[in-house]
């Protein structure tokens, strides 16, 4: 993979799409239909319709304050935390409606998991950590669990670093390596989609580098949707990528979704062309 | 192992079942604590109404069966005694808190927080024990003086820790203005920290007279109580809280509904001193605009 | 700069004779912050040394033996504290097995559950609870709470479990159990609103981790946020025995005042506090009041190092998160 500034070269190596998204040759995972999301009523955002490809990364990208990061946060349901926000439209992940009426959100957080931008491991063992989810779900013999860690670290290249002190507090480890840790602990519930907020921001050059090619591993059994202001990243690992801009009315609309070369290299829209060639933003 | 994670929904109706059951109790644990308080206030409101009236206020008590007599010796007491806790308590507790507020990292700092906690975790019965030898055996009788003593010991650490929390919330930016125009320390601290944090110490006051005020255990062997009208303080003195205390432990039933009495008396200033306190905190808030 | 030549000789003169008088001022002030600093201190030591000394006679006499008899008995001038620490300690553990989860109960529901319209009153009630004086909730105690609500449920338990050596009768209405009940409701509010202030400063990012996994909101408290916050809620706990330690009034109140060495929670019992309380006014020769001195020692050392520990472990929960917030 190369790591040359231009996107051009970059997307050379990467791009093997001709026709676009829209004729997706695999099929769709979640997808969203006329989605607004209030707070109160303040809209945050305004009528998405999005289709996100299964075990495909998909890029949401966007200046601050267009909100990616709620958007991502509906395909979860963590926006329902938030005081007064509620949801206009629909949210569909394999077919299923995830705001219908009897929906189990605990379910739902289940099949689609999240890492956030600042790295927050609780305060116990590495090993504590990732087993956390699974006890949830009622792994409890020693010989499960330890498995299933096992697993999880490896799915997210953190097993060689960590396998002799997977009783100290996962605390100790680096930055890049709690972002892991982090990864690793929302693998161990067996998700379908994982939702990434940012997740190298707040990480160093290496250690994102890191965490991107640990994407292009996870892609294969995970549908992945990742939020990043970093338009590089974008261009460098998501196969589709969506441009999000925040209107008049300070609502966040998608303006264009596509490919990932098409979009850095031939968007339709002016003002996503305007963005990515760093014209503004 | 997947087949184990794709968890039975049996277990997950068990796992919704059980939060929504463990919170609920935590709802039905905070009515339980709401309980008391309402049935206190309720029933002293009740109970203390009727043995009021502008007497009860402004007479001394009687023997036990003679009707009538009211409370006038305790509440100059209490405010004798408080006052000369405020007296005592409060220049110091202002003071020592400047200090700390300034010294915050040095070792005598460190050392004050300490003894600041140490004090406040005093038993107030074990203050009365000290006040009792400070004060009371010199003199060789009991006296308003030691209750006063005893009082400012209790308000002491409730003053440092607020005024020193107030002064800490005062933006260095101030202090620091007033010094470059080349004012001293002590009238930087006078003129412009402590009025900027003023209702904080004054919060903090009202909250130490409050606790004060209803101290009842440390007098037993400091201000003693005194059936009579008294404000000379190298002599006993009665207060409320230990007024009540006698009355209720007496086996006559006339002054049992006089402890009541006394008991509203001092529950309203209770009240009303600390809904003080907090209207001045809420009104500061309102008015930096700091959430709280 | 020019503007120091144009001050004339006579003037800058006076200048530095006022700026010297303000240091006066200031060196005066700064003497004054630090004694008062310095006193806190000595008044810290004092106490101790007092209580220390004025125990001397009782504690020669009897050394250890005073906490390990029994024999409380000023006309004999024998005197054995045993009676008095058991009673401490047992109406104190009543009160935190009852104030604890009650108190967490609380502490949860204000910090995570509770509407914001709800919160401010809710905690205005918690602190007007430490607020009510101690000899209110003893007046209230004897004569509403022991009748009303302690006596039938002694009752009960004595009719139910009364077999058992810590239920056996008769049923008094003052007793360890009145109190160590009484104790609870006054040490709520201080594991309560501590308990809540703990919660309150455990960063947003567990939580969202924690429900991210597909916990229940439950679950996310008592595996996540519980055992983050641990050592302050121990601490809330603890600092809520220092305060049932050293109760007098209300438990002097409540508890029958009696000599009792019985098993039962039913029967009266004695407090440190409350011998104080009841005797020392009355001691007439030296050896008794030193014998109650010591017992205000013993408490008084109680006291000391319970809080202590308190301080230490809020103080590091507090430390963690800094940390965190770093990392």
């Amino acid at each position: 993979m190369g790591h040359n500034v231009t996107l051009g070269s970059t997307l050379a190596i990467n791009s093997q799409a001709t026709e676009t998204s829209t004729t997706a040759n695999s099929p769709i995972k979640i997808q969203a239909e006329n989605l607004s999301v209030y707070y109160r009523s303040f809209r945050a955002v305004a009528d998405v319709k999005l289709v996100i490809n299964a075990q495909m990364i998909t890029a949401i990208i966007g200046p601050s304050g267009c909100g990616k990061s709620t958007l991502l946060r509906t395909l979860n349901r963590m926006n329902d935390l938030v005081a007064g926000s509620h949801v206009a439209g629909e949210v569909i992940l394999d077919g299923q409606p995830l705001y219908g009426p009897g929906i189990d959100v605990v379910d739902v957080r289940r099949r689609v998991g999240m890492v956030f931008q600042r790295p927050n491991p609780f305060p116990k063992s590495i090993f504590d950590n990732v087993a956390y989810g699974p006890r949830l779900y009622g792994l409890h013999s020693k010989h499960e669990l330890q498995e299933a860690v096992e697993k999880s670290l490896r799915a997210a290249a953190l097993w060689d670093e960590v396998k002799d002190k997977l009783h100290q507090s996962g605390m100790v480890l680096s930055g890049g390596q709690q972002q892991r840790l982090c990864i690793a602990r929302a693998l161990a519930v067996e998700p379908e989609v994982l939702l990434m907020d940012e997740p190298c921001s707040a990480l160093d050059p290496v250690a994102t580098l890191k965490i991107e090619e640990l994407m292009q591993q996870l892609k294969v059994d995970y549908t992945i949707v990742i939020v990043t202001h970093n338009m590089q990243q974008a261009a460098r690992v998501s196969d589709f990528t969506a441009m999000m801009m925040m209107r008049l009315d300070r609502a966040g609309e998608l303006i264009e979704f596509d490919a990932t070369p098409i979009i850095f290299t031939n968007p339709k829209d002016k003002r996503t062309e305007d963005y990515v060639t760093g014209r503004f933003g | 192992m997947t087949t184990a994670l794709r968890s039975s929904s049996m277990r997950k109706r068990w796992r919704k079942t059980s939060s929504v059951v463990m919170l609920t109790l935590t709802g039905l644990a905070t009515a339980l604590a709401i309980v008391p308080l309402v049935w206190i206030i309720v029933y002293v409101f009740q109970t203390g109404l009727p043995a009021l009236n502008a007497d009860f206020f402004t007479h001394l008590p009687t023997p036990a069966g003679v009707p009538g007599g009211g409370i006038a010796n305790a509440i100059a007491g209490s405010l004798i005694t408080v006052g000369i806790g405020v007296v005592i308590a409060a220049p110091i507790g202002v003071l020592t808190a400047l200090y700390a507020a300034s010294h915050a990292n040095t070792p005598l700092g460190l050392a004050i927080r300490f003894g600041t906690d140490v004090i406040a975790g005093v038993p107030s019965i074990v203050m009365g024990i000290f006040a009792y030898a400070l004060v009371v055996l010199p003199q060789k009788h009991f006296s308003a003086l030691s209750g006063g003593v005893v009082l400012s010991f209790i308000m002491l650490p409730i003053i440092i820790r607020t005024t020193e929390e107030m002064l800490k919330l005062v933006p260095g930016t101030l202090r620091e203005g007033s010094l470059a125009l080349g004012a001293p320390e002590w009238k930087t601290s006078w003129r412009v920290v402590l009025p900027a944090a003023w209702n904080g110490v004054l919060t903090g006051l009202l909250l130490a007279i409050s606790r004060a005020a209803g101290e009842a255990a440390p007098m037993l062997f400091t201000s003693f109580g005194n059936p009579f009208m008294n404000t000379d303080i190298t002599q006993p003195i009665a207060t409320l809280p230990h007024t009540i205390f006698v009355y209720a432990i007496a086996p006559y039933d006339d002054w049992h509904a006089k402890a009541w009495a006394t008991a509203l008396v001092l529950i309203v200033l209770v009240l009303v001193l600390n809904l003080t306190a907090r209207l001045i905190v809420a009104w500061r808030a309102r008015k930096m605009g700091v959430a709280r | 700069m020019a503007s120091d030549s144009r001050l004339n000789a006579p003037a800058r003169l006076a200048a530095s004779r006022l700026s010297r008088a303000w240091q006066h001022g200031d060196r005066f002030y700064k003497l004054l912050i630090t004694l008062a600093a310095l006193s806190v201190l000595v008044l810290v030591v004092a106490i101790g040394y007092e209580l220390w000394h004025s125990s001397a006679l009782s504690r020669e006499k009897f050394g250890l033996n005073f906490i390990t008899t029994a024999d409380w008995d000023p006309v004999a001038e024998s005197f054995g504290a045993l009676p008095f620490i058991l009673g401490t300690l047992i109406t104190s553990i009543i009160a935190l097995i009852i104030a604890i989860p009650i108190g967490l109960g609380v502490a949860i529901f204000l910090a995570e559950l509770a509407p914001n319209w709800l919160r401010q009153p809710i905690g205005f009630v918690v602190e007007l609870l430490a607020a009510v004086p101690s000899v209110i909730y003893g007046l209230w105690g004897l004569f509403v709470f022991i009748p009303t609500f302690v006596k039938p449920v002694a009752q009960s338990l004595n009719g139910a479990l009364g077999f058992l050596p810590l239920f056996q009768g008769p049923v008094f209405g003052p007793s360890r159990l009145a109190a160590g009940l009484l104790l609870a409701i006054m040490i709520l509010p201080t594991i309560a609103s501590i308990s809540r202030d703990v919660f309150r400063a455990i960063p947003n990012t567990q939580r969202e981790a924690s429900l991210a996994l597909g916990a229940t909101r439950w679950e996310m408290i008592w595996q996540v946020l519980v055992p983050y916050g641990l050592s302050g809620l121990l601490g809330a706990m603890i600092l809520g025995l220092g305060r049932a330690l050293g109760e007098t009034v209300a438990v002097t109140m409540v508890i029958g005042n009696n000599l009792d060495l019985s098993a039962s929670l039913l029967h009266p019992g004695y407090t440190m506090a409350s011998i104080i309380a009841n005797e020392f006014s009355e001691a007439t020769y030296e050896l008794y009041i030193n014998a109650l001195i010591e017992i205000g020692l013993i408490l008084f050392a109680m006291t000391l190092i319970i809080n202590l520990i308190a301080r230490l472990l809020i103080w590091r929960v507090s430390r963690r998160t800094v940390t965190e917030a770093r990392a």
